[in-house]
């Protein structure tokens, strides 16, 4: 059976990663990209080699989408394209069209297709939110006590439903829902990992969290899996593992700033308004309770574990820091 | 959902279980790679943030002073303690502040030879320092979810059913077990098929006698109770010493619940019946213990 595989978001990191892995496969017949800006390699700027990839410019909040899945026969859909901060001058409303409104558009065009057979939608264990209330691990089926309601993992949250929608119209097509970790690596340019990258890190005076890595490797080597196998569900991916903030501070040799939960608050806001981090309310929540997720159900499905844990993961980012 | 297999940190391990023979240049050397760990964050924690070295080398390190000669706890019963695999060590709360809890984790942890993983309220998860400290020194929020994780696991897990109800009670109600709840802990012991060992403390009730709430404090600070004792407020900090009541914690013997089928943890009269039995195990044995105790502050009254 031939392939011909739609991935989204390929102008970011792991998506171009993910969609020049696939243009590699010989299984695959087509690759085709999209994203609202050229990948970095097709910009000249010393981007990854992305082989056979097609990439075609389409703003997914517009329905042109429609026309790219309808006219090139797409079998797979790899939905990369949530962004997790506003880019600097659009702001955050902006962010949230392009995630929601983006997704939606989307799916619309896969529920009219009758070539779509497999969908693979990257989500976030942000929808978890983070609650002193909550189990201190969460698996797939559990409902978090208070969810998301600001920023990304809102995005996230509603991006899951409108996905949950989709597969209970369209049950013919396989739907695989990934809800990773916070990636870490060499090549990841996160929130996070600005935030270690600062050589006096803010914490939440009194909170030491719970915090969980996926490597950028093991990130893409599972959704190209899911992309070219049948795996149905809601799976959490994270590495082994857990590292506290205080330990991921003392291993990067940072130095801590504690601050009172209020100053943090206010700081974050400071700094959003200086464009620097998309902070939400959800982010002083990580960093006072922090979050963990079962990943059993993943390895039970793929027979396969990631091969960084998230300690592995953490220190390989630093490696490629110093 | 399979689980992870336990991590088992043999409790040998510990400084504390170390011959008093290792000589002064290896403390040292202990103490410098300790150090070295702690400093460039080189150790490592369980998915609920347990940290069983900070906690042996540091954190009960503190309260044994409390538990030896303070309170000069005695253990009794410690063959009831499962040496492996999963248990629930269900006792009864009480003091007013839940220096029990402490006592409990020390006795468990060092004369019964076995970390101890309690089930606490959502209040010490919300409070700055007390969160994480709860965490690292291995104990997690009281819920299902979180109880039958840690079982399934092989942990033994602490749980105190009474909650605030018992550790807020007057001091006219001392010894008198409240209502269990829900009866959740019997139902995840029963789901994971595991031993529940009936535990009475003696002695907590006595340390902060509370003849008074400030109730409308209480609310506005949104905390469960502020007490009033003989010497808190009165006193201010002084106020918060504990009295040093001579204590005894005793395991009694563990009541199965591996000839129950799994799904009777959804059968509200088993759970319910077996969490009276339980109780009135319990309470059964604090009369006695009590009895066998004496006076609270030996030799005057």
């Amino acid at each position: 059976m031939t392939h011909t595989v739609l991935v989204t978001g390929v102008s970011r990191h792991i998506g171009a990663r993910v969609a020049s892995v696939l243009a590699a496969d010989p299984g695959i017949s087509r690759v085709i990209g999209v994203d609202t800006v050229p990948p970095p390699s097709l910009a000249r700027d010393g981007g990854m080699s992305l082989g056979r990839m097609e990439f075609v410019r389409v703003d997914l909040r517009s329905p042109d989408i429609a026309k790219v899945i309808a006219t090139a026969d797409i079998d797979t859909v790899v939905h990369m394209s949530l962004v997790s901060a506003p880019t600097r001058g659009a702001g955050r409303a902006v962010m949230k069209e392009h995630n929601v409104i983006g997704t939606m558009q989307l799916l619309g065009a896969c529920q009219r297709s009758e070539t779509v057979r497999r969908v693979v939608v990257r989500s976030t264990t942000a929808v978890y939110g983070s609650s002193p209330r909550d189990p201190a691990v969460f698996t797939e089926d559990l409902e978090p006590h208070d969810g998301p309601s600001h920023g990304y993992a809102k995005d996230a949250a509603e991006v899951e439903g409108y996905v949950r929608g989709f597969s209970r119209r369209r049950p013919d097509v396989t739907v695989s829902m990934l809800r990773f970790a916070n990636f870490m690596g060499p090549g990841v340019d996160s929130p996070l990992t600005r935030y270690f990258s600062q050589p006096l890190v803010p914490t939440v005076l009194g909170f030491d969290p719970r915090l969980q890595f996926v490597h950028e490797d093991d990130a893409v080597e599972v959704l190209c899996r899911m992309a070219l196998e049948d795996h149905p569900g809601t799976f959490n991916v994270a590495g082994a593992g857990v590292l506290l903030l205080s330990q991921c501070v003392r291993r990067a040799g940072r130095i801590p700033l504690p601050l009172p939960s209020p100053a943090f608050g206010l700081l974050g806001d400071a700094a959003r308004r200086m464009g620097l981090v998309d902070f939400s309310p959800e982010q002083l929540k990580l960093m006072s309770h922090g979050r963990v997720v079962d990943t059993a159900k993943l390895a039970a499905e793929l027979g396969w574990r990631p091969k960084f844990t998230t300690a592995a993961a953490f220190d390989d980012f630093l490696r490629c820091r110093r | 959902m399979t689980a992870e297999p336990a991590r088992v940190i043999p409790i040998t391990d510990a400084p504390s279980h170390r011959g008093a023979a290792a000589s002064c240049e290896e403390r040292l050397a202990g103490l410098l790679a300790f150090l070295r760990r702690r400093i460039t964050g080189d150790y490592e924690v369980d998915e609920f943030g347990f940290d069983p070295e900070l906690t042996d080398t540091v954190l009960l390190e503190l309260v044994r002073p409390l538990y030896r000669h303070w309170f000069r706890v005695d253990a009794l019963g410690l063959d009831n303690v499962p040496g492996e695999g999963g248990a629930l060590v269900v006792a009864n709360h009480s003091g007013t502040l839940p220096v029990d809890a402490l006592m409990l984790h020390v006795a468990l942890h060092d004369e019964a030879g076995r970390p101890c993983r309690m089930l606490g309220a959502d209040l010490v998860y919300q409070l700055p320092f007390l969160s994480h400290l709860s965490r690292k020194s291995g104990h997690t929020l009281a819920c299902r979810e979180d109880a039958d994780r840690l079982l399934r696991k092989g942990e033994l897990v602490g749980v105190f059913p009474e909650g605030f109800k018992g550790v807020g009670k007057p001091f006219s109600e001392r010894y008198k077990l409240q209502r269990f709840g829900r009866g959740g802990f019997v139902a995840s012991a029963i789901r994971a098929g595991v031993p529940i060992v009936p535990t009475a403390i003696v002695g907590a009730e006595e340390i902060y006698p509370k003849i008074g709430d400030l109730k409308t404090l209480a609310r506005l600070l949104g905390v469960p109770y502020i007490p009033i004792t003989p010497f808190f407020p009165w006193l201010g900090p002084l106020g918060l010493i504990p009295l040093p009541s001579k204590w005894m914690i005793e395991f009694g013997e563990p009541i199965r619940t591996d000839d129950h089928d799994p799904a009777d943890a959804d059968d509200p009269i088993v759970v319910f019946n077996l969490t009276d039995q339980v109780r009135e195990t319990i309470q059964q044995m604090l009369n006695e213990l009590r009895l066998r105790r004496g006076h609270a502050f030996p030799p005057f009254f």
